[in-house]
C-alpha cells in the first residue's frame, strides 16, 4: 500500500543573496585549501619563478631583432604557470574529492554544483593572477622588462581567459584520469605539451618536424595570444588563435558534460 | 546442589522514545528498480519513513543498501518507480535543505579547520543550527580551530556527523556512523541519534553492528538482492527465529528434551545442551524438577544476528 506523503511546505527558493554567499565562500575555502597545501602551492607558484629566473634573468640584455627575450620568456612563463595551476588544481583536486566520496557528501547537501564548479575555476584564475604578477615583478625589476600598463592590463586579462579555458580541461582530466594516478598523468601531458608549445624555448630553437605540432596544442594558441600583446606573436592571425582557444574550452566543457552524465547512470 | 542461573538480557539502555500512532511518511521509495548496466541492484523495492523514528536499513553487502540511500539523496535516479522526499523529488536542491548526511568519506579536506568546515556547510541551509550548539551536540570542544587532517579517528567522525546535522535537517541519513569509535564514544553518538527522533527527526541508519540496530531503532528493514524480504519491530525480527535459547549441563536426554512443550531445536554444543524454545520459562521449570544436577544454566534472548542470517541466508 503506497500512502503519499504529504507535500510539506518547503522553504521558498533560497534568495539570490544566499546564494550569492555559497559561491564567495565556497571560493574562499576552496581558495585556501589550495593555498594551505603546500605541495601544490609551493610548486605551482615556485617552478614558473624559478624557471623565469635562472632562464629569463639572463637574458635580460638579449635581443633577437625586436624581440626582447626576458620580456619574450615573460609571456612564455606566464602561461607555463597558469596553466600548471589550472591543470593540477583542477585535474588533481577534483579528481581526489571525486574519488574519496567528498564531492558525493557534497552534492548530497544542498550546495548548488555550480558553486563548487565556479569555486575551482576562480581559484585557479586567483592562482594564475598571482602567478603573473609574481613573474612580472621580477622582470620589471631584475629583468630589465619594461612593460606598459596596457600591456600590464591586457596580460592580466589574458591570464585569467587562460585560466578559465584550461580550468575546464582540468575539468576534464579529474573525470577522466584515476585519482591515484593525476599527477602522474597531468605532469606527462603538461609539461611536453609546454616544450612543444614554445613556452620554453623559442619555436624556431626547435627541429621544423616538431615546430609543426604546435598549431594543434591549445597551449600554443594561448601563449601566441599572450606574445600578441607584446607585439611578439607569429604571421597566423589572432582570429584564429582565438578560435582555437575557443573551440577547445567548448570541446573540454562538452565531452566533461557527457562523462559526468555517464558516470552518473553507473555510478 | 546450587543453581548457577546466569540470564542474559540483550541491554535497554534509555528507553527508546515512543512513536506516536502512524503517521503520514515524509519519504517514500515506490517500486524502485536500478540497473546499473547488466546489474540489477534493486528490484522492486518499496520502503517508507515517517517522523519521529529512528529506521535502521540491514543487509549483507551488495545487497542495495547504498542504492536506496543515494536514491533518497537524489544522487542518482531510479530506472523506474518514485523515490519521494518531503513530497518532493529528492534530486531539488530545495528537498535537500531538510536533509542532512553522514556518509563514508575515504579523505575529507585536510587543510580546513573544524570550524571552516562547519561554516562552509552551515552556509547551503536556510536555517541552520548556531555554530555554539553543533560543537556541542557534536562533543567538538576544544577542536573547533584544529586542521582536519590533524584530528584522530574519533574526531573526524564527530565532524562528519556535525555536517549531517549542521542544518537542523528534518531527515537524517548516516552510513555507518560509529565505525573506528570506542565504547564511550559510540555510546555518545547513540545518544544523539535518540535525541534527534525525540525532537521529531526522522534517521536513517545503516550498520553492520546489528548491536547498534537492536539498540536505537524503533523498525528495522531488511534487504537482500534488492528486495526488502523482512519489515519490523527488533523484537519482532528476534521473535521470527523461534524463541530464546536455554543453555546449560543436564543429563536429561535430548530426546526428552524435544518433547518439552514450545520447544523447536535441541541440540549438543562443547558439553552443554541448547535448548530454543518460545516458553522458555516452562521448559527451564520443567528441566529443574527433572534434573537437580543441572548447572551452568544460562538463558539468552534472540540474538539479532542470527535472525538476520536466518533471513538472509533463505534468500
Amino acid at each position: 500500500m503506497a500512502t503519499s506523503a504529504i507535500a510539506h511546505p518547503l522553504p521558498a527558493v533560497t534568495g539570490f543573496i544566499h546564494t550569492l554567499r555559497i559561491f564567495g565562500k565556497e571560493t574562499k575555502y576552496e581558495f585556501l585549501k589550495l593555498m594551505r597545501t603546500r605541495s601544490f602551492s609551493l610548486s605551482t607558484i615556485g617552478f614558473p619563478v624559478m624557471f623565469y629566473v635562472l632562464f629569463g634573468i639572463a637574458n635580460r640584455n638579449a635581443f633577437t631583432g625586436n624581440i626582447h627575450i626576458a620580456k619574450y620568456m615573460l609571456g612564455g612563463y606566464a602561461c607555463f604557470g597558469l596553466i600548471g595551476a589550472a591543470l593540477f588544481g583542477i585535474g588533481v583536486g577534483l579528481a581526489g574529492e571525486l574519488a574519496a566520496g567528498w564531492l558525493e557528501l557534497k552534492r548530497a547537501s544542498p550546495m548548488p554544483v555550480p558553486a563548487y564548479l565556479f569555486a575551482k575555476c576562480a581559484s585557479a584564475v586567483a592562482f594564475g593572477l598571482i602567478i603573473v604578477c609574481i613573474l612580472t615583478a621580477i622582470a620589471v625589476s631584475v629583468g630589465g622588462v619594461s612593460l606598459t600598463s596596457t600591456e600590464l592590463i591586457k596580460m592580466l586579462g589574458m591570464t585569467i581567459v587562460g585560466s578559465i579555458s584550461f580550468a575546464s580541461m582540468g575539468l576534464l582530466l579529474a573525470l577522466v584520469i584515476p585519482a591515484n594516478a593525476a599527477t602522474g598523468i597531468v605532469n606527462l601531458i603538461y609539461l611536453p605539451m609546454s616544450f612543444l608549445s614554445g613556452l620554453w624555448m623559442p619555436l624556431r630553437f626547435m627541429p621544423h618536424w616538431l615546430q609543426s605540432v604546435a598549431p594543434a596544442l591549445p597551449t600554443y594558441h594561448l601563449s601566441q595570444l599572450m606574445l600578441s600583446i607584446f607585439g611578439y606573436g607569429d604571421a597566423i592571425s589572432l582570429a584564429t588563435h582565438w578560435n582555437a582557444l575557443l573551440g577547445f574550452t567548448l570541446v573540454m566543457l562538452g565531452l566533461s558534460w557527457l562523462i559526468f552524465h555517464r558516470k552518473e547512470q553507473n555510478a | 546442589m546450587p543453581l548457577n542461573a546466569i540470564a542474559y538480557e540483550t541491554e535497554q539502555l534509555a528507553a527508546k522514545t515512543s512513536v506516536s500512532a502512524p503517521q503520514r511518511p515524509i519519504a517514500t521509495l515506490t517500486d524502485i528498480t536500478k540497473h546499473y548496466g547488466t546489474t540489477v541492484a534493486l528490484d522492486g523495492l518499496s520502503l517508507s519513513l515517517h517522523p519521529g523514528e529512528v529506521v535502521a536499513l540491514l543487509g549483507p553487502n551488495g545487497a542495495g543498501k547504498s542504492t536506496a540511500v543515494k536514491l533518497l539523496l537524489g544522487l542518482i535516479a531510479p530506472t523506474s518507480g518514485t523515490s519521494r522526499v518531503f513530497g518532493s523529488d529528492p534530486r531539488e536542491a530545495t528537498t535537500r535543505t531538510r536533509v542532512g548526511a553522514m556518509l563514508q568519506v575515504a579523505r575529507v579536506t585536510e587543510t580546513l579547520r573544524v570550524r571552516e568546515h562547519l561554516d562552509l556547510f552551515r552556509s547551503y541551509y536556510p536555517h541552520p543550527l548556531s555554530v555554539a550548539e553543533i560543537f556541542r551536540i557534536a562533543q567538538l570542544q576544544g577542536i573547533e580551530d584544529r586542521f582536519f587532517g590533524q584530528l584522530s579517528g574519533g574526531q573526524k567522525q564527530r565532524v562528519l556527523f556535525a555536517l549531517a546535522i549542521c542544518g537542523n535537517p528534518d531527515l537524517i541519513f548516516l552510513d555507518e556512523p560509529t565505525v573506528g569509535l570506542d565504547i564511550e564514544a559510540r555510546r555518545a553518538l547513540w545518544q544523539q541519534i535518540r535525541s534527534l527522533s525525540a525532537q521529531g527527526k526522522t534517521v536513517l541508519l545503516t550498520t553492520h553492528y546489528l548491536e547498534e540496530a537492536d539498540a536505537l531503532a524503533h523498525r528495522i528493514i531488511v534487504i537482500n538482492k534488492g528486495r526488502v524480504i523482512r519489515v519490523g519491530t527488533p523484537a519482532e525480527i528476534k521473535r521470527s527465529n523461534g524463541g530464546r535459547t536455554i543453555r546449560c549441563r543436564t543429563r536429561l536426554s535430548l530426546e526428552f528434551l524435544q518433547t518439552l512443550p514450545s520447544v523447536s531445536n535441541v541440540e549438543f554444543n562443547e558439553g552443554a545442551v541448547v535448548v530454543t524454545a518460545t516458553d522458555a520459562e516452562t521448559v527451564v521449570r520443567q528441566m529443574l524438577l527433572r534434573d537437580e544436577t543441572l548447572s551452568d544454566l544460562e538463558i539468552a534472548s534472540p540474538a539479532l544476528e542470527d535472525a538476520f542470517l536466518a533471513l538472509t541466508k533463505n534468500q
